[in-house]
């Protein structure tokens, strides 16, 4: 059996899973602390475990995205550039905010080296350059450092030598490599690593007070992490690598919300208290954002879910002229008016309408029904419209309903060719984390003139099972999960960027 | 009359050059950062006009070139454009008094201001086309017979390559190989031109114009009101683009890509927003091509088709185009001198291969009308 658990802003969710089936689900309050938020989920589910054996906890968490959003518990952190004569036009952080680059410090150093698209060198790489920006880093007492270089996605080499020799001046050094986490884009590379570089300090405390919890309620289990793409990763590499679970959240909303259907491609809308998060399932997985992300105000290039966030949820305002995109949010339970409160929302409309029981309905029965019939109106046109944004393709696609604020809809949607609302809705994130699999990535320029297309190609998917295969998956579950081709425009010799990434199930331990 | 341009107007600059690219010319938010950096110590850049440029006085047209995938990624080092100047003069042996935009759509209306803040050049509010397009030779300076050459084109390292050569296409292809031989991102100066040469081929005024689309578009999102309205009243006010149509509405139905000499080619088919009814196909070569509404023409090149967001009108270049965006399909007129015989010889219909006559878009709109 597996225990999957997402950590929420307000809610730590936890459920005990047996192959697909939930045996058993809880839901608490998250603790600053976060570790007892999880204990008390943990001790909430032992009794359902019922002498039966837990191979493996999945946890997923917004933590380091809100680290992030807010500037807490950041630590400075020494940036340094390899691909001088290149790249000195537009020096590390130039686009952050001030008061999160404030955060980073002012250790930015630009050396010489990097590659070409073709992998050619642009540089020699300065090994002197970086041994002294090594002893800088030991003078100012820093104790983590991002390193990116020119096309590092082609050849990670010289981040890898740069890191060996900043590591022999400061041997406990926590260094971030941008090949290790993004992909084609300097500037948006580089500031996931520096993102990346300045909480791993945090996460290593994180992971810690994962592993007290764990051993505290008695359980001796591997346990992982679900990242950005619905994949898992293990407790060191989250220790090492944060940013990538800033997305996990919504990702294991979308992929729970898939399994507990069934569907493997679908639609899925998670209604809140707020808003509504509206993601297409392809092939079982979250269809990712092709476009820069924004995090806190710096843009990144993450492994992303393609969300489309709607301000329209059950604490949503009602007034003449439509509902949301304020909500009385956490403020539900006072301000509304099946609450005794003065606000009417969009719950009141619903419960007004006698589509669910929530709070006293006596309270809404004055409301005008040409009222509630315009409210409901709006909220179905208002999704439906939504749906129909995200979609990938004309054909009919079944919509799956999971959150709090699922309630809200009670007619068919044009954009769906069915709406499903599963059991266990309230925590397909919780599930979603369980179920998750591991996961190998490729994201390089090739040249299709010299090989030919299906030789770059197996080069890739070869490259991306083996990735997957290293970070833990059953080597003949693997599969490749997406191959996507971007001429790059102007060069000769056919240059083609290529993404490719391949899952598999997670290996028993 | 000349102006001054200012640190608050990039985003603009940016904006308006995105719309002019026509679906090409480079995504301008690199060129916006560089720009940015070049302005940290300089408040302003003078702006003059065309006929402000004395007759023998010398104009250094310049721009970037090479792939906007390879330049996310490989940034400029920063001194590549005035040293392409500096070789430049010296081969001429002959100062510049200005610079200017070869292109004013997309990336490279934005790099020649970093250049003039760099050297304390103005800049000549003009260029040489109204638009972006792909090659060397397409611009107005060919049509008539002001020569590329010398063209200095120079990499990161400092490394100068010059070309001369009588005939533009010649350039074009000797200018292509160095690109690539320098790693897919180089500064291009060519183009030397005198004020009186600039008085017959200049497209004039477009650096203002493009500042202007991204204000009237930002004004009017500031206020709250459609930005559509805006935009369309500020392209009919404008000397060459006021024959300017929403030509479609509606939501990206297939996107086909392909890689063929060297150029992002492709189609896009966008099926119309509900109640109205009917398809648009876009043929692109980096920039776009053509649009056809239900097979019919509506738009061709050189005037301009640019697929926009239809919430917020933002420019979305042909490699940011994808499957369910929901666009509009805005259509303009070039300028009259780039609709001429010689012309359309040069960067009409046929140079991208397409077999349909030019027809101005206003024409087009017309016959479409009375159907």
């Amino acid at each position: 059996m597996k225990i999957g658990i997402d950590v929420g802003g307000t809610n730590t969710d936890a459920v005990l899973v047996d192959g697909t089936n939930i045996v058993a689900g809880i839901k608490v309050a998250t603790t600053s602390d976060v570790g007892s938020g999880i204990k008390a989920a943990l001790a909430g589910l032992l009794p359902a475990l019922a002498g039966g054996r837990v191979s493996a906890i999945v946890i997923g968490t917004t933590h380091f995205t809100n680290a992030l959003v807010q500037g807490v518990g950041l630590a400075p952190v020494a940036v340094l550039r390899i691909g001088a004569p290149s790249t000195l036009a537009l020096p590390p952080l130039c686009d952050w905010p001030p008061r999160l680059a404030d955060c980073i410090g002012d250790f930015r150093r630009i050396v010489g080296g990097g590659n070409d698209f073709d992998g050619r060198r642009i540089a020699p790489l300065d090994e002197r350059a970086i041994a002294e920006a090594g002893r800088a880093i030991r003078a100012r007492g820093l104790s983590s450092a991002a390193v990116s270089s020119v096309f590092s996605v082609v050849s990670p080499v010289d981040e890898q030598r740069a890191a060996e020799i900043l590591r022999q001046e400061v041997p406990d050094l926590k260094v971030t490599l941008s090949s290790t986490i993004g992909r084609v884009g300097l500037l948006e590379r580089e500031n996931a690593a520096v993102m990346n570089a300045s909480l791993v300090a945090l996460s290593a405390q994180v992971v810690d007070s994962f592993k007290t919890a764990i051993a505290e309620i008695g359980l001796s289990v591997p346990f992982y992490v679900s990242q950005n793409d619905g994949t898992i990763m293990s407790a060191d590499s989250v220790a090492r690598f944060p940013v990538l679970t800033f997305a996990s959240g919504p990702t294991n909303s979308m992929r729970g919300a898939a399994l507990l259907s069934g569907l493997t491609d679908a639609i899925v809308v998670d209604i809140g208290g707020t808003t509504s998060d509206i993601g297409v399932i392809a092939n079982g997985y979250p269809r990712e954002s092709a476009v820069a992300v924004n995090i806190g105000g710096v843009r990144t290039n993450f492994r992303m879910p393609d969300l489309l966030s709607l301000g329209l949820g059950g604490g949503s305002r009602v007034r003449d002229q439509g509902i949301g995109p304020d909500s009385v949010g956490h403020h539900l339970t006072r301000d509304a008016l099946v609450f005794g409160g003065a606000t009417l929302t969009a719950t009141d409309i619903v419960v007004a309408a006698g589509l669910a029981t929530i709070g006293d309905p006596s309270l809404v029965r004055h409301l005008d029904p040409a009222r509630i019939e315009r409210g409901l109106d709006w909220i179905h046109a208002t999704l439906d419209e939504a749906i129909d944004r995200v979609k990938t393709n004309a054909a009919p696609v079944p919509v799956v309903l999971v959150g709090g604020g699922a309630v809200l809809v009670s007619r068919p949607l044009r954009s769906a060719s069915e709406i499903i609302v599963p059991d266990n809705a309230g925590v397909a994130n919780a599930f979603g984390a369980a179920l998750a699999q591991v996961g190998g990535e490729v994201d390089q320029v090739m040249l299709y003139g010299a090989h030919g297309r299906d030789d770059a190609i197996r080069q890739a998917t070869g490259l991306a099972r083996q990735r997957a295969a290293d970070a833990g998956a059953v080597a003949d579950t693997i599969e490749i999960s997406e191959i996507e081709e971007l001429p790059l425009a102007y060069l000769p010799g056919g240059a083609v960027r290529v993404r490719v990434k391949a899952v598999g199930e997670l290996a028993e331990a | 009359m000349s102006s001054f341009f200012t640190r608050d107007q990039i985003a603009d600059l940016a904006w308006g050059a995105a719309f002019l690219g026509a679906g090409g010319g480079g995504d301008p938010y690199i060129g916006s950062l560089l720009l940015r950096q070049a302005m940290l110590s300089v408040d302003q850049i003078r702006m003059i006009s065309v006929d402000e440029v004395p007759e023998d006085a010398l104009v250094i047209p310049n721009g970037m070139m090479g792939a906007p995938t390879v330049l996310i990624e490989k940034l400029p080092n920063g001194n590549e454009a005035a040293t392409s100047l500096r070789r430049l003069e010296g081969v001429l042996g002959k100062t510049a008094y200005a610079v200017m935009p070869a292109e004013i759509g997309g990336l490279n209306a934005l790099m020649p201001l970093a250049l003039a803040a760099q050297l304390g050049l103005p800049v000549v509010d003009a260029d040489g086309m109204g638009r972006a397009f792909p090659e060397l030779q397409m611009s107005t300076f060919h049509v008539h017979d002001q020569r590329v050459a010398p063209a200095a084109i120079t990499d990161e390292n400092g490394s100068t390559v010059v070309i001369h050569a009588d005939s533009d296409y010649e350039v074009e292809r000797l200018a292509r190989a160095t690109v690539v031989a320098m790693g897919a991102t180089c500064y291009l100066c060519c183009l030397p031109v005198s004020g009186a040469q600039l008085r017959i081929s200049a497209v004039r005024g477009t650096l203002s114009a493009a500042i202007g689309i991204g204000r009237a578009v930002r004004e009017a999102r500031s206020r709250q009101v459609d930005p559509f309205a805006a935009l369309i009243g500020y392209l009919r006010a404008s000397p060459y683009y006021s024959s300017s149509y929403v030509l479609f509405d509606g939501k990206i139905v297939d996107l086909d890509r392909q890689t063929s000499g060297g150029f992002a080619r492709g189609a896009v088919r966008i099926a119309a927003q509900p109640p109205q009814q009917g398809n648009m196909e876009i043929l692109f070569q980096n920039e776009n091509l053509v649009a056809r509404h239900d097979g019919v023409v509506r738009a061709i090149v050189p005037d301009l088709i640019t697929v926009v967001d239809r919430e917020t009108a933002a420019p979305i270049t042909t490699e940011s185009l994808r499957y369910g965006q929901r666009v509009k399909v805005i259509g303009c007129s070039a300028a009259a001198v780039m609709r001429s015989a010689k012309a359309l010889s040069i960067f009409g219909p046929r140079a991208f291969g397409l077999t349909d006559p030019f027809t101005p878009i206003e024409e087009l709109d017309q016959q479409w009308a009375s159907r």
